[in-house]
């Protein structure tokens, strides 16, 4: 037990000092694995911040229904009970006139005139019910009920509204969010095989530098590990290093240029939420990148290593 | 101690086999001297017995350990049981004689301290005493043959195999080495050395076995031996040194 431990950290010193040895190869290493970890954390961070803006706007829109005057309190709390009784409904909001009234007011806020004007002629707005879908994509039933004859009565005559152009920048977001979304998953596949292959190249030219001591080894009865562990070491060392600057690189970029993000976004995005959800998941997201990094160089040390030492006598 | 029974091996099935039908027997202690011209097979039956080819056919027992049912991943444990000498040295270039001796200890999982109890005292018992320090490329070819044959007897192995350790050196520096491996021998492990030096053949006074064509040509205990009057004479003429 006591020779396993000697042996596990004379691996890893080893590998500590090949890595100092041959660092100048290790940067091409890990500058592709920079890139590749770079990418998939700003894909996770940008989907998170697209997702969280597809709900926000998602939550605000509802099809409103306007009741007329004449409709009593009784009459229009069973057509919202009966509105809730529907499937597709998320929610139901009512408003009474005076209710609503101050909902159109806050919407305006401090536009005096048109406060002043509302008072004079006595609150023309109507007592409204705000129906929120489950789905924004399915709300034919939801209209097709409203519009039965039984409760069109009940309703003016612009009634219901829907938020037609809010819907369109909903699909146009979620449309945008999804290609970025398959572009950012080719991507990052496209950047995670040539890393591998570039560490495997790495490892190749390790293993053609060090061949005759390697040879030595073998012939002075070294394990299969013994000889292997050190590559395996020095491309988690390229994991690790990697997994810190990708993380500490797109941390400067959301710190930094979340102001620029925001500018070009057009507002239609709340960039501010990316940084505030990468330092919220910070461990987090700093922990699968150096899981993802040490799994990407051990991978492709045991495949070159598996490829370039041959381990077994030739059979018979 | 080393056991081949009728032991082929065919590289190429239309070249015929480098070795044919061998059958040697090898008491523990002793000190056996193999001779034959390049391509006669001694080099193909060292392979063999450190594994680095398996036979096509045959039985070989070597420290108790059957070579068929040794599996891959018991080899390392098989070569760190027989210390070998290559006639390249093989030293590690940028290790000192040391460091060199070191590692293969280090390869086993040996602790700091055994490494520095047990090194000096083998480069002591190869003459190395007070060059520990010195690079591989700073020592004369007898020295370097020296610092390779403390790297095989630092883990004390029963057997010692040695594949030419005399091929790149002059005769005197050649007798050093030779003079090690008779001091190790007499310590008590089996040594195996191939050769193509007839003068220390001749006055080494061992155990021959002749090996011509991939076969036993003579197998000659030192009492009978004669180096004059036998085949190793003539073959040892062609030979390449």
């Amino acid at each position: 037990m006591k020779r396993g431990w000697i042996t596990f950290w004379r691996i890893i010193r080893t590998g500590c000092v090949n890595f100092v040895r041959s660092l100048w190869l290790a940067l091409a290493a890990m500058a592709i694995m920079i890139i590749t970890l770079a990418i998939i954390l700003f894909s996770v961070v940008a989907n998170a911040t697209f997702g969280h803006t597809v709900d926000q706007i998602a939550n605000q829109v509802d099809i409103s229904v306007f009741l007329q005057d004449s409709v009593s309190e009784p009459e229009a709390k069973s057509f919202v009970s009966a509105i809730q009784k529907q499937g597709d409904v998320a929610r139901v909001e009512y408003l009474t006139k005076d209710q609503a009234q101050q909902e159109f007011l806050d919407q305006n806020g401090g536009d005096s005139s048109l406060e002043s004007a509302i008072v004079e002629t006595g609150n023309p707005i109507p007592a409204t019910i705000h129906v929120y879908p489950k789905d924004l994509n399915d709300i034919s039933a939801i209209n097709q009920f409203l519009v039965k004859p039984e409760y069109k009565k009940l309703q003016t005559s612009d009634s219901p509204s829907y938020n037609g152009d809010r819907k369109q920048a909903i699909d146009n977001i979620t449309h945008a969010t999804n290609i970025l979304r398959q572009v950012g998953i080719v991507a990052v596949a496209i950047f995670a095989i040539i890393s591998v292959l570039i560490i495997f190249n790495t490892i190749q030219m390790a293993i053609f530098n060090r061949r005759d001591e390697i040879q030595i080894m073998r012939l002075l009865g070294a394990t299969t590990w013994y000889i292997r562990g050190p590559f395996v070491v020095e491309t988690i060392i390229y994991g690790v290093m990697s997994a810190a600057i990708s993380t500490l690189l797109i941390n400067a970029v959301f710190a930094t240029a979340s102001g620029a993000l925001q500018a070009t976004s057009f507002g239609l995005f709340d960039i501010a939420y990316g940084a505030e959800f990468f330092q919220d998941h910070y461990w987090l997201l700093l922990g699968s990148q150096l899981g993802l990094g040490v799994l990407i160089g051990a991978f492709s040390s045991i495949i070159a290593t598996r490829r370039y030492l041959k381990f077994k006598t030739p059979k018979r | 101690m080393i056991l081949l029974d009728r032991v082929t091996k065919t590289y190429n099935k239309n070249l015929g086999p480098a070795i044919d039908r061998i059958s040697i027997h090898v008491e523990p202690k002793e000190f056996v001297i193999l001779v034959g011209q390049s391509g006669a097979g001694k080099s193909t039956l060292l392979r063999l017995l450190t594994r680095e080819e398996r036979p096509t056919s045959g039985k070989i027992v070597v420290g108790g350990i059957d070579y068929d049912k040794l599996k891959d991943h018991d080899i390392p444990l098989l070569r760190r049981k027989i210390g070998t000498v290559f006639q390249d040295f093989k030293l590690l270039p940028n290790r000192t004689v040391f460091e060199n001796v070191a590692f293969a200890l280090e390869i086993v999982g040996a602790s700091k301290k055994e490494i520095e109890n047990t090194v000096p005292r083998v480069l002591d018992i190869v003459n190395l005493k007070g060059k520990e320090k010195r690079m591989p490329q700073e020592l004369s070819g007898g020295e370097r043959q020296r610092v390779a044959i403390a790297r095989a007897i630092v883990r004390q192995p029963k057997i010692l195999i040695a594949d030419e350790p005399t091929g790149n050196l002059d005769p005197k520096h050649a007798w050093d080495v030779i003079k090690v491996l008779e001091k190790i021998n007499k310590y008590g492990t089996t040594v195996l050395l191939t050769t193509h030096n007839q003068d220390i053949v001749d006055k080494l006074k061992r155990r021959v076995i002749t090996i011509k064509n991939g076969a036993i040509a003579s197998d000659k205990a030192k009492a009978s031996y004669n180096s004059q009057t036998t085949e190793v004479a003539s073959n040892l003429k062609g030979g390449k040194k």
